[in-house]
Protein backbone atom coordinates (compact mmCIF):
# COMPACT_ATOMS: atom_id res chain seq x y z
CA UNK A 1 0.00 0.00 0.00
CA UNK A 2 1.58 3.32 -1.05
CA UNK A 3 2.30 5.99 1.57
CA UNK A 4 -0.33 8.37 0.13
CA UNK A 5 -3.01 5.70 0.43
CA UNK A 6 -2.07 5.13 4.06
CA UNK A 7 -2.41 8.85 4.75
CA UNK A 8 -5.77 9.02 2.97
CA UNK A 9 -7.19 6.01 4.80
CA UNK A 10 -5.89 6.99 8.23
CA UNK A 11 -7.18 10.55 7.80
CA UNK A 12 -10.52 9.08 6.65
CA UNK A 13 -10.74 7.02 9.83
CA UNK A 14 -10.04 10.11 11.95
CA UNK A 15 -12.86 11.98 10.18
CA UNK A 16 -15.21 9.03 10.73
CA UNK A 17 -14.53 9.10 14.46
CA UNK A 18 -14.77 12.92 14.59
CA UNK A 19 -18.02 13.00 12.62
CA UNK A 20 -19.68 10.35 14.74
CA UNK A 21 -18.47 12.02 17.95
CA UNK A 22 -19.97 15.28 16.69
CA UNK A 23 -23.23 13.48 15.96
CA UNK A 24 -23.36 12.24 19.56
CA UNK A 25 -23.01 15.80 20.83
CA UNK A 26 -25.60 17.06 18.32
CA UNK A 27 -28.11 14.43 19.50
CA UNK A 28 -27.45 14.95 23.20
CA UNK A 29 -29.34 17.12 25.65
CA UNK A 30 -26.58 19.69 25.20
CA UNK A 31 -28.04 20.53 21.77
CA UNK A 32 -31.17 21.85 23.51
CA UNK A 33 -29.08 24.36 25.44
CA UNK A 34 -26.71 25.27 22.62
CA UNK A 35 -28.61 25.94 19.36
CA UNK A 36 -25.18 26.31 17.73
CA UNK A 37 -24.87 22.55 17.78
CA UNK A 38 -27.95 22.13 15.58
CA UNK A 39 -26.36 24.45 13.02
CA UNK A 40 -23.47 22.04 12.65
CA UNK A 41 -25.52 19.54 10.63
CA UNK A 42 -23.79 20.45 7.30
CA UNK A 43 -20.38 20.22 8.98
CA UNK A 44 -21.21 16.77 10.33
CA UNK A 45 -22.52 15.62 6.96
CA UNK A 46 -19.42 16.80 5.09
CA UNK A 47 -16.99 15.37 7.64
CA UNK A 48 -18.71 12.04 7.07
CA UNK A 49 -19.24 12.12 3.30
CA UNK A 50 -16.13 14.02 2.20
CA UNK A 51 -13.74 13.39 5.11
CA UNK A 52 -14.56 9.70 5.49
CA UNK A 53 -16.23 8.29 2.38
CA UNK A 54 -14.66 10.36 -0.41
CA UNK A 55 -11.23 10.33 1.18
CA UNK A 56 -11.37 6.56 1.60
CA UNK A 57 -12.33 6.21 -2.08
CA UNK A 58 -9.47 8.52 -3.13
CA UNK A 59 -6.98 6.48 -1.13
CA UNK A 60 -8.13 3.09 -2.38
CA UNK A 61 -8.44 4.27 -6.00
CA UNK A 62 -4.90 5.68 -5.89
CA UNK A 63 -3.73 2.27 -4.74
CA UNK A 64 -5.84 -0.18 -6.74
CA UNK A 65 -6.71 1.37 -10.10
CA UNK A 66 -4.85 0.20 -13.21
CA UNK A 67 -1.31 1.50 -13.56
CA UNK A 68 -0.73 4.74 -15.44
CA UNK A 69 2.61 3.49 -16.80
CA UNK A 70 5.44 1.28 -15.65
CA UNK A 71 7.55 4.37 -14.87
CA UNK A 72 4.75 6.18 -13.00
CA UNK A 73 2.32 3.45 -11.96
CA UNK A 74 0.09 5.78 -9.95
CA UNK A 75 0.18 8.82 -12.17
CA UNK A 76 1.56 12.04 -10.76
CA UNK A 77 2.42 11.46 -7.12
CA UNK A 78 2.83 15.19 -6.44
CA UNK A 79 -0.70 15.82 -7.68
CA UNK A 80 -1.94 13.03 -5.43
CA UNK A 81 -0.28 14.62 -2.40
CA UNK A 82 -1.64 18.03 -3.37
CA UNK A 83 -5.15 16.49 -3.43
CA UNK A 84 -4.62 15.09 0.05
CA UNK A 85 -3.43 18.39 1.49
CA UNK A 86 -6.10 20.48 -0.25
CA UNK A 87 -8.95 18.16 0.67
CA UNK A 88 -8.02 18.14 4.34
CA UNK A 89 -7.21 21.84 4.44
CA UNK A 90 -10.58 22.58 2.86
CA UNK A 91 -12.45 20.38 5.30
CA UNK A 92 -10.68 21.79 8.34
CA UNK A 93 -11.36 25.35 7.18
CA UNK A 94 -15.00 24.42 6.79
CA UNK A 95 -15.07 22.91 10.27
CA UNK A 96 -13.88 26.28 11.60
CA UNK A 97 -15.87 28.60 9.34
CA UNK A 98 -19.30 27.00 9.77
CA UNK A 99 -19.37 27.21 13.59
CA UNK A 100 -18.14 30.81 13.33
CA UNK A 101 -21.02 31.59 10.99
CA UNK A 102 -23.46 29.82 13.30
CA UNK A 103 -22.49 32.13 16.19
CA UNK A 104 -23.03 35.18 13.99
CA UNK A 105 -19.45 35.77 12.96
CA UNK A 106 -19.42 34.85 9.28
CA UNK A 107 -15.95 34.69 7.81
CA UNK A 108 -16.24 34.89 4.02
CA UNK A 109 -12.53 34.39 3.23
CA UNK A 110 -12.45 31.13 5.21
CA UNK A 111 -15.57 29.81 3.50
CA UNK A 112 -14.27 30.72 0.06
CA UNK A 113 -10.83 29.26 0.77
CA UNK A 114 -12.49 26.05 1.98
CA UNK A 115 -14.65 25.86 -1.15
CA UNK A 116 -11.71 26.45 -3.49
CA UNK A 117 -9.43 23.99 -1.68
CA UNK A 118 -11.98 21.16 -1.79
CA UNK A 119 -12.82 21.89 -5.42
CA UNK A 120 -9.16 21.82 -6.46
CA UNK A 121 -8.62 18.60 -4.50
CA UNK A 122 -11.49 16.92 -6.33
CA UNK A 123 -10.46 18.18 -9.73
CA UNK A 124 -6.88 17.12 -9.05
CA UNK A 125 -8.10 13.64 -8.21
CA UNK A 126 -10.14 13.51 -11.42
CA UNK A 127 -7.15 14.67 -13.49
CA UNK A 128 -4.82 12.13 -11.89
CA UNK A 129 -7.28 9.23 -12.03
CA UNK A 130 -8.79 9.75 -15.50
CA UNK A 131 -5.87 8.30 -17.51
CA UNK A 132 -5.70 5.29 -15.19
CA UNK A 133 -9.30 4.33 -15.98
CA UNK A 134 -8.68 2.37 -19.15
CA UNK A 135 -9.41 -0.90 -20.85
CA UNK A 136 -6.79 -3.59 -20.54
CA UNK B 1 -10.75 -2.95 -16.63
CA UNK B 2 -13.72 -3.86 -18.90
CA UNK B 3 -15.27 -1.22 -21.18
CA UNK B 4 -18.43 -0.83 -19.09
CA UNK B 5 -16.38 -0.23 -15.94
CA UNK B 6 -14.36 2.41 -17.79
CA UNK B 7 -17.60 4.16 -18.78
CA UNK B 8 -19.11 3.88 -15.31
CA UNK B 9 -15.98 5.14 -13.52
CA UNK B 10 -15.30 7.95 -16.00
CA UNK B 11 -18.94 9.05 -15.81
CA UNK B 12 -18.61 8.99 -12.02
CA UNK B 13 -15.50 11.21 -12.26
CA UNK B 14 -17.43 13.69 -14.41
CA UNK B 15 -20.22 13.84 -11.84
CA UNK B 16 -17.61 14.31 -9.09
CA UNK B 17 -16.07 17.27 -10.92
CA UNK B 18 -19.43 18.98 -11.56
CA UNK B 19 -20.96 18.07 -8.19
CA UNK B 20 -17.96 19.52 -6.36
CA UNK B 21 -18.17 22.71 -8.42
CA UNK B 22 -21.83 23.09 -7.41
CA UNK B 23 -20.87 22.44 -3.78
CA UNK B 24 -18.04 24.95 -3.88
CA UNK B 25 -20.35 27.66 -5.23
CA UNK B 26 -22.93 26.82 -2.55
CA UNK B 27 -20.32 27.00 0.22
CA UNK B 28 -18.78 30.22 -1.07
CA UNK B 29 -22.25 31.78 -1.34
CA UNK B 30 -22.60 31.46 2.42
CA UNK B 31 -19.82 34.02 2.69
CA UNK B 32 -20.62 36.20 -0.30
CA UNK B 33 -24.07 36.72 -1.77
CA UNK B 34 -23.97 35.40 -5.32
CA UNK B 35 -27.68 35.55 -6.10
CA UNK B 36 -30.83 33.58 -5.36
CA UNK B 37 -30.08 31.21 -8.24
CA UNK B 38 -27.35 29.53 -6.18
CA UNK B 39 -29.95 27.66 -4.14
CA UNK B 40 -30.92 25.77 -7.28
CA UNK B 41 -27.52 24.11 -7.28
CA UNK B 42 -28.31 22.11 -4.13
CA UNK B 43 -30.22 19.26 -5.86
CA UNK B 44 -27.46 19.06 -8.48
CA UNK B 45 -24.80 18.92 -5.73
CA UNK B 46 -26.61 16.16 -3.83
CA UNK B 47 -27.78 14.05 -6.79
CA UNK B 48 -24.52 14.23 -8.69
CA UNK B 49 -22.33 13.37 -5.72
CA UNK B 50 -24.54 10.74 -4.09
CA UNK B 51 -25.86 8.86 -7.12
CA UNK B 52 -23.72 10.06 -10.00
CA UNK B 53 -20.38 9.77 -8.20
CA UNK B 54 -20.58 7.41 -5.23
CA UNK B 55 -23.14 4.87 -6.44
CA UNK B 56 -21.89 4.86 -10.03
CA UNK B 57 -18.28 4.40 -8.93
CA UNK B 58 -19.33 1.44 -6.78
CA UNK B 59 -21.16 -0.15 -9.73
CA UNK B 60 -18.15 0.37 -11.99
CA UNK B 61 -15.73 -1.21 -9.57
CA UNK B 62 -18.14 -4.05 -8.76
CA UNK B 63 -18.58 -4.89 -12.45
CA UNK B 64 -14.80 -5.02 -12.71
CA UNK B 65 -13.82 -7.00 -9.61
CA UNK B 66 -16.71 -9.34 -8.75
CA UNK B 67 -15.93 -13.03 -9.40
CA UNK B 68 -16.37 -14.18 -13.01
CA UNK B 69 -17.77 -17.42 -14.41
CA UNK B 70 -15.61 -20.22 -15.80
CA UNK B 71 -18.19 -21.25 -18.37
CA UNK B 72 -20.36 -19.11 -20.61
CA UNK B 73 -20.05 -15.31 -20.63
CA UNK B 74 -17.43 -14.57 -17.98
CA UNK B 75 -19.39 -11.68 -16.46
CA UNK B 76 -22.83 -13.22 -16.90
CA UNK B 77 -25.78 -11.11 -18.06
CA UNK B 78 -23.83 -8.06 -19.12
CA UNK B 79 -26.82 -6.49 -20.86
CA UNK B 80 -28.43 -5.90 -17.47
CA UNK B 81 -25.36 -3.96 -16.31
CA UNK B 82 -25.43 -1.86 -19.50
CA UNK B 83 -29.12 -1.20 -18.89
CA UNK B 84 -28.25 -0.09 -15.34
CA UNK B 85 -25.63 2.31 -16.72
CA UNK B 86 -28.13 3.93 -19.08
CA UNK B 87 -30.94 4.12 -16.55
CA UNK B 88 -28.73 5.46 -13.77
CA UNK B 89 -27.38 8.33 -15.83
CA UNK B 90 -30.79 9.15 -17.25
CA UNK B 91 -32.16 9.09 -13.72
CA UNK B 92 -29.45 11.28 -12.20
CA UNK B 93 -29.83 13.92 -14.89
CA UNK B 94 -33.64 13.91 -14.75
CA UNK B 95 -33.79 14.02 -10.95
CA UNK B 96 -31.15 16.74 -10.64
CA UNK B 97 -32.21 18.99 -13.50
CA UNK B 98 -35.89 18.39 -12.81
CA UNK B 99 -35.48 19.84 -9.32
CA UNK B 100 -32.91 22.51 -10.16
CA UNK B 101 -34.89 23.90 -13.09
CA UNK B 102 -38.23 23.54 -11.25
CA UNK B 103 -39.60 21.33 -14.03
CA UNK B 104 -42.89 19.49 -13.43
CA UNK B 105 -42.47 17.08 -10.49
CA UNK B 106 -43.06 14.14 -12.83
CA UNK B 107 -39.57 14.67 -14.29
CA UNK B 108 -37.76 14.14 -11.02
CA UNK B 109 -40.12 11.29 -10.07
CA UNK B 110 -39.28 9.57 -13.35
CA UNK B 111 -35.62 10.24 -12.67
CA UNK B 112 -35.83 8.55 -9.30
CA UNK B 113 -37.75 5.66 -10.86
CA UNK B 114 -34.97 5.25 -13.44
CA UNK B 115 -32.40 5.19 -10.62
CA UNK B 116 -34.41 2.52 -8.79
CA UNK B 117 -34.70 0.42 -11.96
CA UNK B 118 -30.96 0.83 -12.51
CA UNK B 119 -30.34 -0.53 -9.03
CA UNK B 120 -32.64 -3.49 -9.72
CA UNK B 121 -31.02 -4.22 -13.10
CA UNK B 122 -27.51 -4.10 -11.67
CA UNK B 123 -28.49 -6.26 -8.71
CA UNK B 124 -29.95 -8.87 -11.08
CA UNK B 125 -26.68 -8.81 -13.00
CA UNK B 126 -24.42 -8.99 -9.96
CA UNK B 127 -26.41 -11.41 -7.79
CA UNK B 128 -25.01 -14.65 -9.29
CA UNK B 129 -21.49 -13.14 -9.32
CA UNK B 130 -21.50 -12.77 -5.55
CA UNK B 131 -19.99 -16.19 -4.93
CA UNK B 132 -16.79 -17.83 -3.83
CA UNK B 133 -13.87 -17.40 -6.21
CA UNK B 134 -13.30 -20.55 -8.26
CA UNK B 135 -16.84 -21.95 -8.04
CA UNK B 136 -18.24 -22.69 -11.53
CA UNK B 137 -21.66 -21.02 -11.11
Amino acid sequence: MPALTRWFIKAAMLYLVAALALSVVMQSALAGQLPLLRALWPTYLHLLVVGWLTQLIFGVAFWMFPKYSSASPRGHDALGWACFVLLNLGLLLRAVAEPLQAVGRPHAPLLIASAVAQLLAGWGFVANTWPRVKER
Amino acid sequence: MPRLSVLLVRSALCYLAIGLLAGAVLLASRGVFLGAWVGRLLPIHIEFLLMGWTVQLALGVAFWVLPRFRTGPERGRVELAWLAYGLLNLGVLAAAIGQAAALPPAVSVLGRAAEALAAAAFSLHAWPRVKMFGTPK
